[in-house]
């Protein structure tokens, strides 16, 4: 069992929890993730990790409330176990060598990319982050990303904060500025992916994507996380999750990631039907 | 002695009824079944049947005893070489191995020697399992990386010895592909989580959740003050056709599939796992996982489920038995075909397998006849749903963090003749040596080992 030391909700859909895993937390670097049931019927999720202590033996997770699964794990306390948590998994991000990166954020991704900025900083490496929400209710780790960067830009899609537009318009006017990337990490959801590399292709500047595909073990049993790269079958859970985006079949993985959706979101209801009648319960 | 020519049946639920459920499909032997099918056997001097077991039971020593009703004396015969018997009667391809070799099969059918394993197992177990004796630790620790089969059988049997043992496992529960890979219907999960609950009983530690490769690498095991470490992880690692289309939705491999299913239980209507309804599945490949997974479709509910086999039926490498269940729960069979592409609809969705048919050429390195392609033969057949069952590699995890182990080009860590790797006290066998093989095989791999590693702790503590 693995406890929940703290839990802080970061906004509407997104809370961020401590837990007590020392063993993934003696190990664990940028870009890895762990595997976790909530419960002894539980499904078995990826979630990547977005910080750990080493000396209090804890990794930090931040997660959208997205699904039935996610949604039960955002219904336990301070002090409540998770039943199963397996990791670190994958390999960590290639950060050796990199003198200039931007880093590009968006959504909960954001809590990915969040790690990778600040080891590049530790690092020695200029970091200029681009992170992007829907709105300013949305909005996550914005100290915590301009503590870790040279430069910053926080986008929305309605200007609710920082500028209004996407993170692929702030990346092109930083590179247009004459900024010159040795790289471009991006993390969020798979459109927000693929556009940036879309963008970083006509530059040619290399980008690396974290990719976070349906898995069962992570640990290369299932195949069921695999993808197209540069023409060949990957397994996220083994090969990467990071990948060279301008090699990544990005529309294969926006089909396979809606594989089991109808059944997702009848899950969800019923999982937020329980939860409602709990609440009222306890009203 | 009974004289009869045939094995007395096995019981086992009706084909239109366990089509539909989960539950085990052969019921085993009553007392009476077992005393009067030990009574075929005719005690040969030679034992021709001994020869045919991977691990060397003493068969008709134990038979002698059921047919004298003393089960718990045929139980501790098995035991003698065998730590999983419950298990490998009912998973051993007997055909092949024993039962093959029996004199009775000559002119008629062998004994049911893997209906009478089971009965002995089963019946000890129903009568409380024996007393689970702890033996008195000797100080010395050993480190049993998987927790399948190998794993099991080097962890039992070096508590046995006297080790301290902690089996590290990757999934949440241990087992391996007894509780991943074959379902239900053929090794219930209850049998292989006794064998591990007395495993822990008798001391044996088991750290699930922990991948060793990631979670703690080989050499801080060491660090950790374990003198030996025991490689069991399996071969786990999916094969795919390299073919067109195995990117759809509908497509899996057999382990996802099965691993789904069995492990994650997503054939229970509350499973928090999904699993895809499928109206009609097409399963690639002849052993065992083909016919699970194709057994499994059917019970989740699949109208039309197919094996796709590039040979012919007398090459189906899986055991006789399970074939010939498949067929009666009506699982269809295409011999001699070979799948090309997955057809998919505009969503990505599969919808059909593309398959050409195949003749029987020359033999190949294996002995049997090697299909080949029959020119303009290609046809479709509907499927929503493509499973693959070629085979599996042994994981390269354990070889990619642990320096000094070799493995050959087939991804199988290389082994001397006493089970070592080419580390120092890091020892390895099951399918992680040989490749995707037996359950029993891997039992005895482990089982060996732990006699090997016993030996090198002596050796060192003595000098």
């Amino acid at each position: 069992m693995y406890k929940i030391l703290k839990r802080t909700p970061l906004n509407p859909t997104v809370t961020r929890i401590e837990v007590y895993a020392p063993r993934v937390a003696a190990k664990v670097e940028p870009g890895q993730f762990v595997i976790l049931r909530v419960d002894a019927e539980g499904e078995r999720i990826p979630l990547t990790v977005a910080d750990c202590d080493r000396s209090r033996g804890t990794v930090t997770l931040i997660f959208q409330i997205v699904g039935a699964t996610t949604k039960k794990l955002d219904m336990l306390a301070e002090g409540d176990c998770i039943c199963d948590l397996v990791g670190p998994l994958g390999r960590p991000t290639e950060l050796d060598g990199l003198k200039k990166v931007a880093v590009v954020g968006g959504g909960v991704g954001c809590a990915i990319a969040l790690p990778v900025a600040k080891k590049l900083c530790a690092l020695g490496a200029e970091v200029h982050s681009v992170v992007g929400f829907r709105n300013k209710d949305l909005v996550i780790l914005e100290d915590e990303f301009r503590a870790a960067s040279k430069e910053f830009r926080l986008m929305t899609d309605d200007g609710s904060a920082g500028e209004k537009g996407l993170v692929t318009a702030a990346l092109e006017s930083m590179i247009e500025a004459g900024n010159r990337y040795d790289e471009v990490i991006a993390i969020g959801p798979l459109v927000m992916m693929k556009f940036v590399c879309k963008l970083t292709e006509k530059y040619g500047i290399k980008t690396v994507v974290s990719m976070n595909p349906i898995m069962i073990d992570g640990t290369g049993m299932c195949g069921g996380c695999r993808l197209t790269v540069g023409g060949e079958m990957k397994f996220a859970c083994v090969d990467g999750p990071d990948f060279d985006g301008h090699k990544v079949d990005f529309d294969e993985a926006m089909e396979r990631g809606r594989m089991y959706a109808e059944f997702e979101r009848k899950a969800y209801d019923e999982q937020c039907n329980l939860f409602n009648k709990q609440a009222e319960k306890r009203a | 002695m009974n004289h009869s020519d045939k094995k007395n049946p096995m019981p086992t639920q009706e084909p239109s009824v366990r089509a539909k459920n989960f539950d085990e499909v052969a019921l085993g032997y009553t007392e009476e079944q077992a005393r009067s099918e030990a009574e075929r056997c005719l005690n040969c001097k030679h034992k021709p049947c001994r020869g045919g077991c991977p691990v060397g039971i003493d068969i008709p020593e134990f038979i002698g005893k059921v047919a004298a009703g003393d089960y718990e004396a045929a139980y501790e015969v098995i035991s003698r070489s065998s730590s999983l018997a419950a298990v490998c009667g009912r998973v051993c391809p007997q055909e092949t191995q024993c039962e093959s070799k029996c004199v009775r099969g000559i002119k008629g059918e062998p004994v049911a020697i893997g209906r009478l394993e089971r009965f002995v197992a089963d019946r000890h177990n129903a009568y409380g399992g024996g007393k689970t004796v702890a033996v008195k630790s000797n100080g010395h620790k050993v480190a049993v990386v998987g927790s399948g089969p190998a794993g099991l059988s080097c962890a039992g049997e070096l508590c046995s010895r006297g080790y301290e043992v902690t089996v590290f496992e990757a999934l949440h529960t241990a087992g391996g592909v007894l509780v991943y890979g074959i379902p239900e219907f053929r090794l219930p999960k209850k049998i292989v989580a006794d064998r591990i609950d007395d495993l822990k009983a008798r001391g044996v530690k088991f750290e699930t959740n922990t991948v060793v490769g990631r979670t703690v690498l080989a050499d801080e095991l060491f660090a950790d003050g374990f003198e030996a470490v025991f490689i069991g992880s399996g071969a786990g690692l999916p094969n795919f056709m390299k073919m067109k289309g195995e990117d759809l939705k509908g497509v899996y491999s057999a382990n996802e599939f099965l691993t789904r299913v069995n492990l994650m239980k997503a054939y229970r209507k509350d499973a928090a796992t999904p699993i895809k309804n499928s109206r009609s599945v097409a399963v690639v490949g002849g052993g065992n996982v083909a016919m699970d997974a194709a057994r499994c479709a059917l019970r989740l509910g699949a109208e039309n489920v197919t094996i796709v086999y590039r040979r012919s039926a007398d090459e189906l490498p899986a055991r006789k038995e399970e074939v010939e269940h498949a067929m009666e729960e009506g699982v269809k069979f295409m011999f001699l075909t070979a799948p090309v592409e997955v057809l998919g609809d505009e969503h990505k969705n599969a919808v059909a397998l593309r398959c050409q048919r195949m003749e029987l050429g020359a033999p190949d390195a294996s002995g049997r006849r090697r299909p080949v392609p029959v020119a303009d033969s290609e046809f479709d057949i509907e499927a929503d749903c493509v499973i693959v069952a070629i085979g599996t590699s042994p994981n390269p995890l354990i070889k990619d963090t642990t320096p000094g182990i070799s493995v050959n080009a087939r991804g199988c860590i290389i082994v001397d003749e006493r089970g070592m790797t080419t580390r120092e006290m890091v020892y390895a066998g099951g399918d992680a040596v040989t490749g995707a093989a037996t359950v029993i095989l891997a039992m005895g791999a482990g089982k060996d080992a732990a006699a090997r590693i016993d030996e090198a702790i002596k050796n060192k503590s003595a000098q």
